[in-house]
């Protein structure tokens, strides 16, 4: 039980984009990464845009839920925003703010900036939305596969990270449990000097710490008791597949890449 | 210090997809120097409504006292650190909390918290591992090399050590060996009695609300379901049975005798020599009494 | 009698040199679908046992032997195969991110094909009543659901002994019964040894045999019955016995011997009609 949201925490949906391919998900991801950064008209950013609203629109989770959760994010925006408007002096002076000049070169920056980072972060958040960190994990491995071939552990690496992401809702838990009982001891986490609240961390570290050490030999030796002993010779339940939505995609992305660069000036 | 709620409601994460409703419209009041015992299975708001018993939650609607203290919705309470001194919380596993280096710091933990002097800190150590039944010249060792059991004493002598006027104890004795339940349980009604405290119990032994409260309140869905003294619920074996409650064994037994052998029993509490003492009698008539 | 499935002989055991022995020379045994309960007050050396029997520790004299086989680093593999063993906190085992990948880990490590894997996983989510759970997160199940998962994780791989270390100790009642009862149905619908290493008396009663340690000691060994007849002795020794025996006890200060001495409500209530009778 948390009160608190994460940034693109995982809403179990039964979408289009919930059941695409976690490698469709993460390739298209990965480019569109890139191509953000090509952009540099009206119309290349209006279709990264349209392509972005129309992912979220597709996910069906409600714009204000992932809105909420990009909440930390709005700062930074408006920081990076502002910035740029009162730095940059370029064309003409289009009005003043308390007597300081605003140039028009500003604003055209300012926003398309902000509007770059912002799309961005809500992209990768569809990432996170609508694919269990677990599938995230089985994409990763599937696409790392070729580095098995250099000695790189796959395998382990894949496993610790699976391990960790199956752990991180029990340690959040215990971390809130232990919170609240040295909170009935009389710490403050919330308020008093940084020093202090500094400190307050250690009564919650220690013992988080201590618990994740047991809880890890105890898991160790359970996972011994049911005939774990490294990768070799194991075999795989999850399978991934692409299937013809995620070709679609795919196709559909490639179209607004190609679109990206013929209508950036 | 008297504890009422009146209508409390919570919420957990309103307004999201994740939104659960933990506690409905709570009315009840528990008397001052009483023991109270809130059952319900896993999952029917025992734990969400301790924590409003010391501030850690606020109600998402309605009104909770304890004593002078008032916590409700859209309300800061300045005076929580105050409410937390006062009201001591014995978690499950307490000994999850142990955090110093010694015994003897991690129970000093919460009186200098609440910035008792360091005599009065001094005084209060002693008296709570004489309570708990650990031995002094421990007090420099370790709490992570005692044992479990060890360590869940050391964990509630630094609630105890707080002297605290409202002792809320949740399932203090889960995973504990038999023995040891029952040495923790006495222990808390000794203290119960001996400072006057108010105690609230969450337990899932039904064993230990019939020997050790005076008030029972069962939850069932983030509801109040019933309330009454032990011997008024625990006649209630199909009231109970309806949330995944049982009956403690003793009355299940005497309920069973009863009915299978049409005798009268009329369970108020008695031990069980006292019990075989009417069954014997009642079943063999008067010839061989001893 | 059939020869036992898993034999200790004259097996020391202590965590490290120079600290005391957990056991020394330790002899028991566990039969081909016998149901055995191991008791005794927190450090009397049970847990060990348990994580002796399938090669989590290893003696440092004697020997033990699981399907005639002597428990060794060549051997180990196979006999984890045989014996499975769900240990104490539901979530410290809990490995997959959700129930189909746990049940699914011991089957990859074991190498079992996809399709089998898939089918195994069915088949054992049914045994346990979680079927409908199979895609479920760890922490939306309760601790009781949790067990039945490891239930279900040891089934797949189709052992022929379970170990129940202690694995009811933190369920609340509800999660406690759901255990007892997969446990029952198991029994019903193959042959499989049970061992459970418990406090709960009530688990206690339904065993073929108890074994009760004391200080690194077997202090007695027989049917439930046998063992709470000893109500003073186990007094003694910090262990209690249900209140139904010591109802039965109670009784006899007024003349009234049950025979045989009762262990459960069912078994009081069918040995006092002889009382009744008289009347």
């Amino acid at each position: 039980m948390n009160n608190s949201m994460v940034i693109g925490q995982y809403v179990p949906g039964d979408s289009v984009v919930h059941h695409l391919d976690p490698r469709t998900k993460i390739s298209v991801i990965f480019f569109f990464v890139i191509i953000v950064f090509f952009a540099n008209s009206m119309l290349s950013y209006g279709l990264l845009t349209v392509f972005s609203l129309g992912a979220v629109f597709m996910t069906k989770i409600p714009f204000s839920y992932i809105a909420k959760g990009l909440k930390p994010i709005w700062f930074i925006i408006i920081f990076t925003f502002l910035l740029h408007v009162f730095m940059t002096k370029e064309g003409e002076v289009v009005f003043e703010l308390f007597s300081y000049p605003i140039y028009s070169g500003a604003l055209v920056q300012g926003v398309s900036i902000s509007l770059r980072f912002f799309l961005l972060i809500l992209v990768t958040s569809l990432l996170t939305l609508t694919t269990t960190p677990i599938a995230i994990t089985d994409a990763v491995e599937d696409m790392l596969h070729v580095l098995k071939k250099v000695r790189f552990p796959v395998h382990e690496l894949a496993l610790m990270m699976s391990i960790s992401l199956r752990f991180i809702p029990t340690l959040m838990q215990e971390a809130e449990k232990i919170s609240k009982a040295q909170a009935s001891r009389g710490v403050d986490f919330r308020t008093g000097p940084l020093k202090e609240r500094i400190q307050a961390i250690v009564p919650l570290l220690v013992p988080l710490f201590v618990s994740a050490f047991k809880r890890a030999e105890e898991l160790a030796m359970a996972m011994e008791a049911r005939g774990y002993q490294g990768g070799e010779g194991r075999t795989k339940l999850r399978e991934l597949k692409l299937e013809k939505k995620d070709y679609v995609t795919l196709c559909v992305f490639a179209f607004v890449l190609i679109g990206v660069f013929i209508t950036r000036n | 210090m008297e504890i009422s709620f009146d209508n409390v409601s919570y919420i957990y994460q309103p307004g999201t997809p994740f939104e659960h409703r933990a506690l409905h419209q709570l009315t009840f009041t528990i008397p001052s120097q009483s023991f109270v015992a809130v059952i319900g299975h896993t999952g029917s708001g025992k734990s969400t409504l301790i924590q409003h018993l010391n501030g850690l939650l606020t109600p998402t609607s309605g009104v909770a006292r304890i004593g002078p203290y008032v916590l409700q919705a859209g309300e800061k309470n300045k005076d929580l650190k105050s409410l937390r001194e006062q009201v001591g919380v014995v978690f499950q596993y307490p000994e999850h909390q142990l955090f110093e280096e010694t015994i003897k710091k991690d129970i000093a933990f919460g009186p200098a918290n609440f910035e008792v002097r360091q005599e009065e800190i001094e005084r209060r150590i002693y008296a709570a591992i004489d309570a708990v039944g650990i031995q002094s010249d421990m007090l420099e060792r370790s709490p992570f090399d005692l044992s479990g059991g060890q360590m869940r004493r050391v964990a509630i002598a630094g609630v105890l050590a707080m002297e605290p006027r409202v002792l809320v104890l949740d399932e203090p004795t889960a995973g504990l060996d038999p023995k040891g339940q029952q040495e923790i349980m006495d222990m808390f009604y000794n203290l119960h009695q001996e400072k006057q405290l108010t105690t609230v119990l969450v337990t899932h032994s039904m064993e230990d609300a019939l020997a050790y409260a005076d008030y029972i309140i069962v939850m069932d869905q983030g509801e109040l379901y019933k309330e009454g003294t032990p011997l008024e619920i625990f006649l209630q074996p199909q009231a109970l049975n309806k949330v995944g409650l049982e009956v403690p064994e003793i009355i299940s037994l005497s309920s069973t005798l009863e009915k299978e052998y049409g005798i009268t029993i009329d369970y108020k509490k008695q031990t069980l020599e006292e019990l075989a003492e009417m069954v014997a009698h009642q079943l063999k008539g008067r010839a061989t009494h001893e | 009698m059939e020869k036992s499935f898993v034999t200790f002989k004259d097996v020391s055991f202590r965590y490290q040199e120079e600290q005391p022995w957990i056991f020394n020379g330790l002899n028991i045994s566990v039969n081909r679908n016998e149901w055995v309960a191991i008791i005794g007050h927190n450090g009397s050396g049970k847990s060990t046992i348990a994580k002796l029997m399938n090669g989590l520790l290893f003696p440092q004299e004697g020997t033990i032997s699981v399907d005639q086989m002597e428990l060794q680093d060549e051997t180990i593999w196979d006999i984890r195969k045989k014996i499975g063993m769900v240990f104490q906190n539901p979530d410290n085992q809990f490995v997959g991110t959700t129930v189909m990948d746990d049940v699914a880990f011991g089957l990859e490590n074991h190498g079992i094909p996809r399709e089998e894997m898939k089918r195994r996983i069915k088949a054992s989510l049914n045994a346990v009543g979680m079927i409908d759970y199979i895609h479920h997160e760890p922490h939306r199940l309760s601790g009781g659901q949790k067990q039945r998962i490891a239930i279900a994780s040891v089934l797949a791989i189709a052992p022929e002994m379970i170990i129940l270390d202690e694995a009811t100790a933190m369920l609340d009642p509800i999660g406690r019964k759901e255990i007892m009862k997969t446990v029952h149905q198991l029994r019903e619908q193959r042959d499989v040894s049970i061992v459970t290493i418990t406090h709960d008396l009530n688990e206690v009663t339904y065993a073929d045999r108890v074994i009760v340690m004391n200080k690194g000691e077997v202090w007695y060994e027989g049917t439930p019955r046998e063992v709470f007849a000893k109500q003073r002795q186990l007094d003694e020794i910090g262990l209690g016995v249900p209140l139904v025996t010591q109802f039965a006890h109670e009784l006899k200060r007024y003349g009234m011997e049950l025979e045989p001495e009762p262990i459960n409500q069912k078994e009081l209530v069918d040995a006092l009609w002889k009382y009744h009778s008289t009347m």
